[in-house]
């Protein structure tokens, strides 16, 4: 019939599929976001501080 | 291993010099894996026989299952074998590699037990069960985040990863006991279906090589991130030396 539907349902068992692979997906997103995210903010963050040393001495 | 070779080493085993090369290597991971992720995510879903024996259409769980379950242990034993270099040769560049795997761990360790959950559900018609493996790969999570904690709750980053290193060492002994949890004891979770023995025989070409695939794409994509958090752990511990003020400096 519609085979895009038929893949996405799975035999009936598409939520617990997709419930698997979308978490996975998910949470690697999530962590990209983050690790990416946690590096600007260091680097922001010391070149405030660079900055401020270079003030003060 | 020559002198070359550990020349190498020692050199890359500095802050200074691993920083610039793991920027460069992680562009290469990052593309193998998505590489990878999409040649084992075919194969699992398109070329893969659609059920397997007595298991319906949700078998299809086993590719991020395996891969997850696998990544769980690995990563585990390269952060506490990256820690106990760190503890015995007071390597820094190690103590941060272990700091930067554990994240990582602990998200594969958890979407093992999440997959398998999912998979236990249609296959068991149960969620959880309190059976050897399971518990003993929760109790790897636990390590995780308790590796995690401890690094946390301590202020001095040296004492920090003498105490979580110890923990990490300590915590080893877990990793046969999942492994071997399946053939020690009785319990729901079957038994091994990947060895290197007998592989051809009890699955089929597709579906192993599907798992091994989405495997790799999960490996790459460890190194990848692992470095692009090696790299800000770096910056952090090494904020005071001239080279890291230079390059922060440097930048707006």
């Amino acid at each position: 019939m519609n085979a895009i539907a038929d893949f996405f349902h799975i035999g009936g068992y598409g939520f617990y599929v997709w419930g698997s692979y979308g978490v996975t997906a998910l949470f690697i997103a999530i962590e990209i976001y983050l690790v990416v995210r946690a590096k600007h903010t260091v680097t922001k963050r010391l070149a405030r501080l660079s900055r401020l040393n270079n003030k003060v001495s | 291993m020559g002198f070359k070779n550990s020349i190498i080493w020692m050199y890359f085993s500095s802050p200074r010099n691993f920083y610039p090369l793991a920027g460069k290597l992680i562009p290469w991971f990052a593309g193998l894996a998505a590489i990878f992720a999409i040649v084992g995510l075919y194969i699992s879903f398109f070329v893969a026989p659609p059920v397997l024996s007595d298991q319906k259409e949700y078998y299809v769980i086993i590719f991020i299952h395996v891969a997850a379950a696998w990544m769980s242990m690995f990563i585990y034993v390269v952060m506490s074998v990256y820690a106990f270099i760190g503890l015995v040769w007071n390597i820094k560049m190690s103590e941060m590699m272990a700091t930067a795997l554990a994240p990582t761990g602990a998200m594969f360790t958890f979407l093992a037990l999440w997959t398998g959950a999912l998979w236990g559900r249609p296959s068991w018609g149960t969620y959880w069960v309190w059976d050897a493996r399971l518990t003993s790969e929760l109790i790897l999570l636990f390590l995780y985040i308790g590796f995690m904690s401890l690094q946390s709750a301590i202020d001095d980053p040296r004492r920090a990863a003498r105490a979580s290193g110890l923990l990490a060492i300590v915590g080893v002994i877990n990793i046969p006991i999942i492994y071997f949890s399946v053939r020690w004891w009785n319990t729901l979770h079957q038994g091994f279906s990947v060895t290197p023995t007998q592989t051809k025989q009890l699955v089929d070409p597709a579906i192993f090589w599907g798992m091994i695939i989405v495997a790799l794409a999960c490996w790459m994509y460890t190194i990848a991130v692992v470095l692009a958090r090696v790299r800000t752990e770096i910056l952090e511990r090494e904020r005071q030396t001239s080279w890291v003020q230079g390059l922060v400096g440097g930048q707006k």
